[in-house]
């Protein structure tokens, strides 16, 4: 097998608060190989962006620091290149799209200024050209009017234009994985199927793998051929989109996806729900931290649970208790 | 006859022709230059006991249609009848004791809860409003209504935000509860929490539901909530409704373009199903100055959008209990030509 676009190995990222060290992530390792998509899902808070802005080493300095692990990516480790390598790879070689677009766009520079930006940085061509393509970037990216919408400033477009914008900015050097933070999350229903759209259709054109955070497990079903499910800071379980929908085995993946209405489920009746709270980052147990959230003491109470591959790309956090065949109704 | 008196009786809440515009002014003089058409014409009704959904994409009025009905704010135009009584115009005092009957819950506890006042209070408050009980009765309330809603009664001496986003979430629906209602307004009362703490609160109100026989109006975007939660679903465009029908039926036998739309844009939480997407182009339209003639065959560049202008698209009856707008670019030409 050849190796992996990326992959990460027990990445560990610490942020300094009032109340010390937090592990916000804590171990996590995964590949993402060439032209796939990985779907990386979890309720708030377990890690996914901390995860993503690791990678890219958008981490806010300097409270947030990578403290672990490795983060190969064609082999050679992010972590070790060196500032002016990683402005290379970062919007050359993997491009990110975030949540808000406002948050990434210059609010006082035109919407084509931005895009030549991000031509030149990682190709020779004149301005000309670059603004030429920048035009073509925005119709690709269903811009209606590109050439009149080139010279715009970011506030003159709509939530969904602004975040086709940034997604052009992200495709226009070809990069080859795009880390898409929840990346239709603030959009409605109709724009976001025009967004998810696009990305399959660049993904399908160009080959690039995609990292895709979200919380919203119906994009997942649509959008990736392997799932990662965080809780807390950990991975519990791993696999391909079918196997993990099809034959969950972490009870925290059941409870998650029991806990969504379904087209099909009965109207009215009552929805699967996970017990407890997750626990405060402060108080995480080194054990098993589902455990921690049912309050229940086994085995794996103080220790970390060991990762087994149950089947062929099955990975599952082997915490008996967490595996267990719920029995009755 | 006495079937008649029987359904007058079970309709709770009955909605006519509603419009709620905004001003927008400008100029010197700030005179009126145009209208937000945040509501252009809704009719509608909710039976006891009945949850009515409200589905549509940011914009198109949901929460305008919601304070309208509670009279948060004063309709343009139209009629509101709730228990027979008409409050389209009624003044805020006379209003007063009928506010007990319908309440809202708003998306963002966060937001709608005071974190100057404590929880106790925010929940007892409007039993204050309405002078119900005195002081010990009231605490005696609160604590109920904790235990109602799945909270420690100590949560009464707490501050809203020393909770999470899904207790926040159950305080705004005790403070709803408080004075007994027969209605309330949900207002995606469930958008802003992780999936697991949103299947306790509609479990929640579910339950809330088949025990105090409340009605609702659910409010919210994500449709397999939606569906989920509902006896009936209204579907909702630029300030009108396009389709109304039963839960099932809606899903199952769309009539209407956007509505078909709507419902192939969702993903399917489900990696071996295959689906045809029906992608609409275009963002959603303004409420300001919106299209003269359908809203939806407007954005779509229809061929017979032009045809559509100056035509009544108000909602018929295509099936019994399914309505649907009726609408030259976004029905079948059978189902137009059946309704003429
Ligand atoms: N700048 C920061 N300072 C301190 N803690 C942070 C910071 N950013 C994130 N965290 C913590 O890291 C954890 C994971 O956050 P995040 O990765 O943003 O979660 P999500 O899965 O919702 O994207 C959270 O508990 C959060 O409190
Ligand atoms: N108080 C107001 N003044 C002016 N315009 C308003 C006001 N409230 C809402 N609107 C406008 O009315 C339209 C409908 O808004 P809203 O009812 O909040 O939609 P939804 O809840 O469906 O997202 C929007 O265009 C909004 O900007
Ligand atoms: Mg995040
Ligand atoms: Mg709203």
């Amino acid at each position: 097998m050849s190796e992996p676009l990326l992959e990460l190995k027990n990445l560990v990222t610490s942020f300094r608060t009032d109340s010390g060290w937090v592990r916000a992530v804590d171990g996590v390792s995964f590949e993402i190989e060439h032209g796939k998509t990985v779907g990386l899902v979890g309720e708030s808070g377990c890690g996914k962006t901390v995860t993503a802005m690791s990678i890219v080493d958008l981490l806010p300095k300097p409270s947030g620091n990578v403290l672990e692990g490795e983060i190969l990516f064609k082999g050679h480790d992010l972590r070790k290149a060196k500032h002016k390598r990683m402005r290379e790879v970062r919007g050359g070689e993997i491009g990110v799209i975030f949540q808000e677009p406002m948050a990434a766009l210059n609010p006082v520079h035109r919407i084509g200024k931005q895009l030549v930006e991000a031509i030149r940085l990682h190709k020779k061509v004149s301005a000309r050209r670059a603004l030429e393509e920048a035009v073509e970037w925005l119709e690709k990216v269903g811009i209606p009017a590109p050439e009149k919408r080139v010279s715009e400033y970011p506030h003159q477009l709509s939530g969904g234009m602004r975040q086709r914008v940034m997604i052009a900015i992200a495709l226009c050097c070809h990069p080859d994985l795009i880390i898409a933070d929840e990346p239709t999350t603030a959009l409605d229903v109709t724009v976001q199927a025009q967004i998810l759209e696009l990305l399959g259709a660049m993904r399908h054109e160009t080959g690039t793998a995609v990292l895709m955070i979200t919380h919203d497990l119906g994009v997942i079903a649509e959008q990736c051929d392997e799932v990662v499910v965080m809780y807390a800071g950990r991975i519990v379980e791993r696999a391909p989109v079918k196997e993990l929908f099809a034959n969950p085995q972490h009870a925290y993946t059941k409870g998650l996806l029991g806990s969504i209405p379904r087209l099909d489920s009965e109207r009215k009746s009552e929805l699967q729900t996970i017990e407890g709270q997750v626990a405060s980052i402060q108080e995480f147990t080194s054990g098993c931290r589902f455990c921690q959230r049912m309050e229940r003491k086994g085995k794996w109470e103080h220790e970390r649970p060991p990762y087994i591959e149950l089947r062929p790309g099955h990975w599952v956090e082997a915490c008996e208790l967490c595996m267990e065949e719920e029995h009755g109704d | 006859m006495e079937t008649e008196e029987k359904n007058e009786e079970a309709t709770l809440l009955k909605v006519e022709d509603l419009k709620m515009h905004f001003p927008v002014r400008g100029g010197v003089f700030l005179k009126q230059v145009a209208a937000v058409k945040a509501v252009d014409g809704v009719s509608l009704s909710i039976k006891k006991g009945e949850t009515l959904g409200l589905v549509g994409e940011s914009g198109c009025g949901k929460s305008t249609l919601g304070k309208a009905l509670v009279r948060l704010l004063k309709p343009t135009a139209g009629r509101i009848d709730f228990m027979g009584q008409d409050i389209t115009t009624m003044s805020q005092r006379r209003l007063r004791p009928l506010r007990q009957d319908f309440q809202m819950v708003f998306q963002d506890p966060a937001e709608s809860l005071d974190s100057r006042m404590s929880v106790g209070e925010i929940i007892s408050e409007p039993m204050v409003i309405q002078k119900m009980g005195n002081r010990a009765q009231r605490r005696a309330r609160v604590a109920e209504l904790l235990d109602r809603v799945g909270m420690p009664r100590t949560a009464a001496e707490k501050f809203s935000f020393e909770f999470s986003g899904g207790q926040r979430q159950r305080i705004g629906i005790a403070r709803a509860l408080a004075v007994n209602p027969d209605l309330l307004i949900l207002d995606e009362p469930v958008s802003a929490l992780d999936v697991s703490v949103q299947a306790q609160v509609l479990n929640l109100l579910l339950e809330l539901q088949r025990d105090l026989g409340l009605s609702y109006l659910f409010i919210a975007h994500d449709l397999g909530v939606v569906k989920h939660m509902s006896d009936r679903v209204a579907v909702m465009y630029l300030g009108k409704l396009v389709e109304v029908a039963g839960a099932e039926e809606i899903y199952k036998d769309p009539r209407h373009a956007y509505t078909k739309a709507l419902l192939s844009a969702i993903p399917v939480p489900d990696p071996t199903v295959e689906r045809e997407r029906v992608i609409v182009e275009g963002d959603v339209p303004s409420p300001i100055d919106p299209p003269a003639g359908s809203a939806f065959g407007h954005r779509m560049s229809h061929a017979k959008y032009e045809e559509s202008v100056g035509m009544d698209l108000g909602l018929r009856e295509i099936a019994p209990g399914h309505e649907v707008a009726w609408d030259p670019c976004c029905l079948s030409e059978e189902d137009f030509e059946s309704l003429r």
